[in-house]
């Protein structure tokens, strides 16, 4: 079935989270071919023009690149690829901060958490 | 593309749409919401020429919007509207002889992307089947705006689903439109552009879906909820 949504972000943000994610877990490997448009949009069942902004998004971040006549690849650069993943990390990492944060938690009594596994 | 100025439309004195305007672009699929009785299937034949305004108007690139304009516009009502005798296959003759943008080939496709049977009397089949051949015969032309009124009512999630992903695939987004009415908002919500939210006969909103998640945090329906009760205070 069609994926589901979380409703309190664009869709098109969504879909570019879960393209980072499967380049990150390894599911897109580094030049593997995107769906074209189209299809990207039949298979998750949204807009033609969402897709098209996720394409243009995800080529801004330099995740993927457009060859003319033969439609989106994930990028070769594995550098480019590592930068996300640093990016990403520090991203969960700065919320999980504000969180522990507001609920007075410290960070030492965290890591013990983190390290038993929560 | 097509174009709503301050448009009026009475039934026996009473506004049934009341100073209604808005743009339709081109390249965009766009839901009419609202509850029941506040004008949708209304507007939805005003747009197609089918009924004329009281006051106002209504222009599809530049020409005013006549019964004439159906050359143009492609119309679905949320009735059965074929004849219970009629086989798809004769469904889609009958469109070819009455539209001269119709395709019969591209009808077929679509017919068989849907898995519908084009060859079973339609008083025969369910009513998602019949939703399928309407569906086939509707995108079958070659229009610029396609106006459905309650597609996915009353169908099966499955039938729903499958309907939604023909119009994903079977409109050319750079060249077409898409408006149509619906009750099943969550369901069709990821494939709209933007929607309108009637109240009453008047217009409470035109926005963009994803500017109602992106500045709000709200779906469709929490939009139009929070936006109705707003008007009660």
């Amino acid at each position: 079935m069609t994926q589901d949504f979380s409703k309190d972000k664009p869709i098109y943000a969504q879909l570019v989270d879960r393209i980072c994610g499967d380049v990150l877990k390894g599911y897109l490997k580094p030049g593997e071919k995107l769906p074209s448009v189209r299809e990207y949009a039949i298979e998750s069942g949204v807009n033609v023009n969402t897709v098209q902004r996720v394409y243009k998004e995800l080529e801004a971040m330099e995740m993927t690149e457009t060859k003319r006549g033969q439609g989106t690849f994930i990028t070769t650069d594995e550098e480019r690829i590592g930068q996300l993943r640093e990016e990403m990390m520090t991203q969960v990492a700065t919320q999980f901060l504000t969180m522990i944060d507001s609920l007075g938690f410290t960070k030492e009594e965290m890591i013990e958490v983190l390290k038993k596994g929560g | 593309m097509l174009q709503l100025e301050n448009v009026l439309f009475k039934y026996r004195k009473k506004p049934i749409i009341n100073d209604v305007s808005f743009t339709i672009p081109t390249g965009q699929i766009i839901g009419v919401i609202g509850e029941n009785g506040c004008g949708k299937s209304t507007l939805l034949q005003l747009m197609a020429g089918l009924l004329r305004p009281n006051k106002g108007a209504i222009q599809l690139e530049d020409r005013k919007v006549t019964r004439r304009s159906a050359d143009k516009i492609a119309y679905s009502p949320d009735i059965d509207l074929f004849y219970e005798s009629y086989t798809g296959e004769q469904v889609f003759r009958f469109y070819s002889e009455q539209f001269s943008d119709f395709s019969l080939e591209k009808a077929h496709i679509i017919a068989k992307h849907l898995e519908a049977q084009t060859t079973v009397k339609l008083g025969k089949l369910s009513k998602g089947n019949r939703a399928r051949i309407k569906m086939a015969a509707t995108l079958g032309r070659e229009a610029s705006l396609y106006l459905l009124d309650e597609p996915f009512a009353g169908l099966d999630p499955l039938a729903r689903e499958s309907l939604i992903k023909a119009l994903i695939r079977f409109i050319d987004i750079e060249n077409q439109s898409v408006v149509l009415s619906t009750h099943e908002v969550n369901e069709v919500e990821p494939i709209l552009d933007q929607v309108i939210l009637l109240r009453d006969g008047r217009l409470t909103a035109m926005e963009e879906m994803e500017l109602i998640r992106d500045e709000r945090n709200e779906d469709a329906v929490e939009w139009m909820k929070s936006l109705y009760e707003k008007q009660v205070r």
